[in-house]
């Protein structure tokens, strides 16, 4: 990882570190490539709503804990590294529950206990073990954000097509007009189920090496 | 980095930690309580089918709740503010102890008495509001939330469908015996009017609310008496 350590000279984007911001999206990415952090995308992908707002949340608890643990990697004890790690991701987690509690209440009941699995998200602490601990703040920062919308996207997209064909519906609109459901038309119940997001998780994964041919494994 | 270092190290960390999320937990707290209080509002309102968006809820709450006053088993009423009592604390307490608040509503001449009950679950607390008509034995509506029964299976009692099959079910039979309605494992007989359909997979979950329907109803029985005879 040391490439991509920052100088001082080095500009804010510089190619380097707009890298840490795309790759995550695509080539490196957490959910697609990876296979990190697909508990979290089971869950609560019945809604686009509710992935939107684990987004906004992983986002937020990721940038930040790279940052911290990476403003305290040269402080922190090799021995007890993962538990200061596990201190930062939950103590940001319950901040943003709290945070949740109070403006979107709605919504954090919707997401309850799920809110609480963002601890276990192993793309967090696999971001803070593989790059936080060893850079510097800025590109920890990008590395961050970058595999947060990474997981985002995939979440987002997931969310969509199951909340559109499982409920016929986008954010709690309806979009499936209501002469299909007159002509038989019918949601799927299925789409709702944890096991249609795994399918659509697949459905990704297949489309986006299909399109990226260097990420299929030939051995 | 000796012993010491990493021992003061982690109770710095502590520290730290412990006094940011107090003062979030402190600084949040007012806001997170309104929150509660809708909640509550919205919930007592749903089980007289009455669906009240968050920003409505205390105008709609406020507009339809006449009366809201507390009970002992002995239908006797108590001083206080039943929207305050906690009845995770009252179903604690001996029956006789115990305060039992009742929301009156006044929809458009009709009367409805709101009753709340709390019971446990699979995994947790369980607990609900029972909107009774003016006979005081046909349940116009219930409304029934959980703390953490398995999504999918014991938390569909929180779903419209389950919920909505009480309406019109009684919890007095003919001859006027106490007869609470029963969450039936798979399908209840469509002419009982004290029983409900199950929810499948969560068996222990619809006992629960058996339980709960049974032990919280009956604790209003006296009150019950008290209005039918007056």
């Amino acid at each position: 990882m040391s490439e991509y350590s920052n100088t001082p000279k080095e500009a804010l984007f510089s190619p380097q570190n707009r890298k840490l911001l795309t790759n995550p999206l695509g080539k490196d990415n957490p959910i697609n490539v990876q296979v990190l952090g697909i508990c979290s995308v089971l869950a609560i992908t019945v809604q686009l709503r509710t992935s939107i707002v684990m987004a906004i949340s992983v986002v937020a608890v990721m940038g930040l804990a790279n940052v911290i643990i990476s403003l305290l990697r040269k402080t922190i004890p090799p021995r007890i590294r993962i538990i200061v790690q596990l201190t930062v991701i939950a103590s940001l987690v319950i901040l943003v529950d709290q945070v949740l509690k109070a403006f979107v209440y709605d919504v954090s009941r919707q997401l309850s206990v799920f809110v609480g699995l963002i601890i276990t998200n192993c793309i967090i602490m696999g971001r803070l073990e593989a790059y936080a601990l060893n850079n510097k703040p800025w590109p920890s920062f990008l590395d961050g954000i970058g595999n947060a919308f990474g997981y985002g996207w995939v979440l987002l997209t997931v969310g969509f097509f199951r909340e559109l064909f499982g409920s016929g519906t986008l954010m709690g609109y309806q979009v499936i007009p209501g002469f299909l459901y007159d002509l038989g038309y019918e949601n799927n119940g299925f789409m709702i189920l944890p096991p249609m997001a795994l399918i659509t998780v697949g459905i990704i994964i297949w489309v986006h090496r299909h399109r990226d041919r260097s990420l299929v494994d030939i051995s | 980095m000796t012993n010491r270092y990493v021992f003061l190290y982690a109770s710095a960390m502590v520290v730290v930690v412990a006094l940011v999320l107090s003062s979030a937990a402190t600084l949040l707290r007012p806001l997170q309580e309104r929150n509660m209080r809708i909640e509550k509002m919205q919930n007592i309102l749903a089980a007289i089918n009455i669906p009240a968006p968050r920003a409505e809820a205390e105008a709609l709450f406020n507009q339809y709740i006449t009366t809201a006053k507390i009970v002992n088993s002995r239908g006797e009423e108590i001083e206080g503010d039943a929207f305050e009592v906690e009845l995770q604390d009252e179903v604690r307490k001996d029956l006789a102890d115990r305060q039992l608040p009742v929301f009156i509503a006044d929809v458009d001449g009709e009367i409805f008495y709101i009753l709340p009950i709390r019971g446990n679950g699979l995994w947790g607390p369980i607990w609900g509001y029972i909107g009774l008509e003016s006979d005081l034995t046909t349940i116009a509506g219930a409304n029934f939330d959980h703390a953490s029964e398995t999504p999918g299976l014991g938390a569909e009692i929180a779903d419209k469908p389950f919920q909505e099959q009480f309406t019109g079910k009684r919890i007095f039979d003919e001859e006027g015996n106490f007869r609470p309605v029963r969450v039936v494992k798979g399908r209840a007989p469509a002419d009982d009017l004290h029983a409900v359909d199950g929810v499948s997979g969560g068996t222990i979950t619809s006992n629960g609310v058996t339980n709960m329907v049974r032990d919280g109803l009956a604790a209003y029985k006296s009150y019950f008496e008290k209005i039918k005879t007056t």
